[in-house]
């Protein structure tokens, strides 16, 4: 057990990620962001890791989404795992430990497919769905991958970085004419 | 809308994964239908499933789909419902969501750290002052910024006046939907003492923007102590009333005990937190198990329920706002005087008067309201316990003075999804009462 070091005894805040991963969990390499845990699996790891972990007592999924690091690649990642577009973030919770995890899992743009949790939390159903209507990940094993929140005929995954705000027009009318 | 020039053709060929309605039951293979338990919840083999508790042999000419919400008085707001019917009993149900989507978390990464109050703040329209807590203890975190203690005590004493104002309203939804129409009123009665003194404190009745990063926007107004303390002694006295109005009323507990019967391991499997995690019994409040802010340092008891029914819901609600009174009397008690917001330049705006004599100072505020501030790169993830569960916020700072990204993630957005296995079985008159006690805000549920 690599990972019996307390939240409190985290080494200095925010400056963890960047350097060498001196520790593994569940072979995942691990990194500390402002007093947090955070688990860099591999995509082919990520099942088996949560697995480890939900056995280990992490009983809870607390939360799955997406980010798109289009317009911020050069972030701090531990040695050993390159960046891709998409990452999936999973906050895992424990209620024995009382204590959180959270794992970031790098997901290519060009094949942005990853095994869904629901058999090991059905919890993440709606989770897993928001995270495809918005950011466009596929989860292998979801039982009713569908948009959740937009439209089931809208084009796109909106929260993506190369996705436009997009705005309505506004019309303006005359200044009242003076007579 | 769809502006998005590049792999067009791509993105829409991923889009079109299928319809989010309900399908028919003869769409639906036997074995999906006994995985199924509802739709948006298809319980793993093994957690909780009694296969012969679902009869998956009902003839499909036997069955209808009907559609309630979402424009619908008891689905509090924008909620469909697809609900499948034998009879009057309902076998599978499918939440559909999204009526409320406006795109939120999008707009937040348009906004400065500064205004990113004023976007989240509209998420949970009834607990504003917790989703600009949950933001703004993402903010510190990146920025590593200490809040003075007064400022922490003020947003632990508008948190819990949030919770009892929230909880009072659900009061009152819930009377209403199970015909208790006297108790909306008193529902109503009872947020109006809060909501005024959340006005003179803030400005605003809702969507204060009152929690900032740093701090709060303004120091408690003079003679705070007694308008707390004249809500602290009329509640209780109202909430020894509605248990005799509803608690001890045979046609309230005919309607909700054993309704709605959610387990233990049901309610952890599909996230579900807050209330409805603790009325089946399981003791698990962040406050208690997580301190954040002083939480750690006041005395108040969990409320916990033993069966998950409707009755248990709404004991937790009502007994944590007497919780709530008992810490709202030890921070009048310990508010320590002080800044209200944290002194650091970088963040908190120079005070007015300095204006008017430092063009320094204007030029300072100038920047800090067009330009915003900027936040070391990172990602943190800040918990609290809302009204209706664990209200979390995502955030990643790419450096600049607007979130990379920001995630919110919702109570009710998890909470719907205990819907179908509380459904499941019981009455269509019922599943107005169930779906109140689930105290669902559309407005988080779509962000």
């Amino acid at each position: 057990m690599t990972d019996a070091t307390p939240a409190e005894a985290a080494p200095g805040d925010g400056d963890g990620a960047g350097m060498a991963a001196a520790e593994e969990v569940h072979g995942a390499p691990v990194t500390w962001s402002c007093g947090q845990q955070v688990l860099h699996p591999t995509r082919e790891q990520y099942l088996d890791v949560v697995k480890a972990l939900k056995d280990e007592g992490f009983n809870f999924c607390v939360d799955l989404t997406v980010v798109d690091y289009l317009a911020h690649p050069a972030r701090r990642l531990p040695a050993g795992v390159g960046p891709e577009r998409l990452e999936l973030v999973v906050n895992l919770l424990s209620f024995e430990g009382r204590r959180r995890t959270r794992l970031r899992v790098q997901v290519p743009a060009g094949d942005p497919v990853v095994a869904s949790l629901f058999r090991l939390y059905p919890g993440t159903e709606a989770m897993e769905r928001e995270a495809f209507d918005m950011m466009g990940v596929r989860f292998e094993g979801h039982p009713d991958l569908t948009r959740i929140l937009m439209p089931e005929d809208w084009e796109g995954h909106p929260l993506r970085k190369d996705y436009s705000v997009g705005r309505v027009p506004v019309q303006f009318k005359h200044p009242p004419e003076t007579r | 809308m769809t502006t998005h020039d590049q792999d067009t053709a791509a993105l829409a060929a991923e889009t079109s994964e299928g319809v989010q309605e309900m399908a028919p039951r003869s769409a639906t293979e036997s074995a999906e239908l006994l995985l199924e338990q509802g739709a948006v919840l298809r319980l793993p083999e093994g957690v909780t499933v009694d296969p012969g508790d679902f009869n998956v042999e009902v003839h499909p000419d036997e069955t209808m789909i009907i559609n309630m919400g979402p424009q619908h008085p008891s689905t509090h707001g924008v909620l469909r419902l697809m609900m499948e019917l034998d009879g009057e009993t309902v076998l599978r149900t499918k939440p559909v969501i999204g009526y409320l989507h406006t795109g939120m978390e999008k707009t937040g990464e348009e906004l400065t750290y500064l205004q990113g109050g004023t976007n989240v703040t509209r998420m949970d329209y009834l607990a504003p002052l917790h989703n600009e807590l949950v933001f703004s203890l993402a903010v510190e975190a990146l920025l590593a910024l200490e809040v003075p203690e007064r400022a922490t005590w003020i947003r632990m004493l508008m948190s819990e006046l949030n919770r009892l104002s929230s909880h009072v309203l659900w009061m009152a939804t819930n009377g209403m939907d199970l015909g208790a129409v006297s108790m909306m009123v008193y529902g109503w009665r009872e947020r109006e003492l809060v909501l005024s003194f959340f006005e003179k404190a803030t400005g605003l009745r809702m969507n204060h923007n009152y929690i900032r990063p740093g701090g709060v926007a303004a120091d408690l107004p003079p003679g705070w102590e007694d308008d707390v303390l004249a809500i602290c002694d009329a509640f209780p006295p109202r909430l020894a009333e509605y248990d005799d109005l509803l608690t001890g009323q045979p046609i309230f507990r005919e309607r909700t005990e054993g309704v709605g019967v959610l387990m233990p391991q049901e309610a952890i499997a599909l996230s579900a937190s807050g209330p409805i995690l603790r009325s089946t019994g399981v003791e698990w409040d962040l406050r208690r198990d997580m301190p954040y802010m002083f939480y750690d340092q006041v005395d108040f008891d969990v409320i916990v329920g033993t069966y998950g029914d409707c009755f248990d819901r709404y004991a937790v609600r009502l007994n944590e706002m007497r919780e709530s009174i008992r810490i709202i009397h030890q921070v009048v008690e310990r508010m320590p005087r002080g800044d209200y917001r944290s002194q650091d330049k970088k963040v908190t705006p120079p005070p007015r008067a300095r204006i008017d004599e430092s063009m320094e100072a204007l030029i300072h505020h100038f920047k800090l309201f067009t330009e915003g501030f900027k936040v070391p790169e990172g990602e943190v993830y800040t918990a609290v316990e809302s009204p209706r569960g664990e209200l979390g916020c995502y955030l990643v700072s790419d450096g600049s003075a607007k979130p990379y990204r920001l995630h919110i993630r919702g109570p009710s957005f998890a909470n719907l999804q205990t819907l179908p296995i509380m459904l499941r079985g019981g009455l269509v008159a019922d599943a107005v009462a169930v779906i109140s006690s689930v105290d669902p805000i559309m407005g988080e549920v779509d962000r």
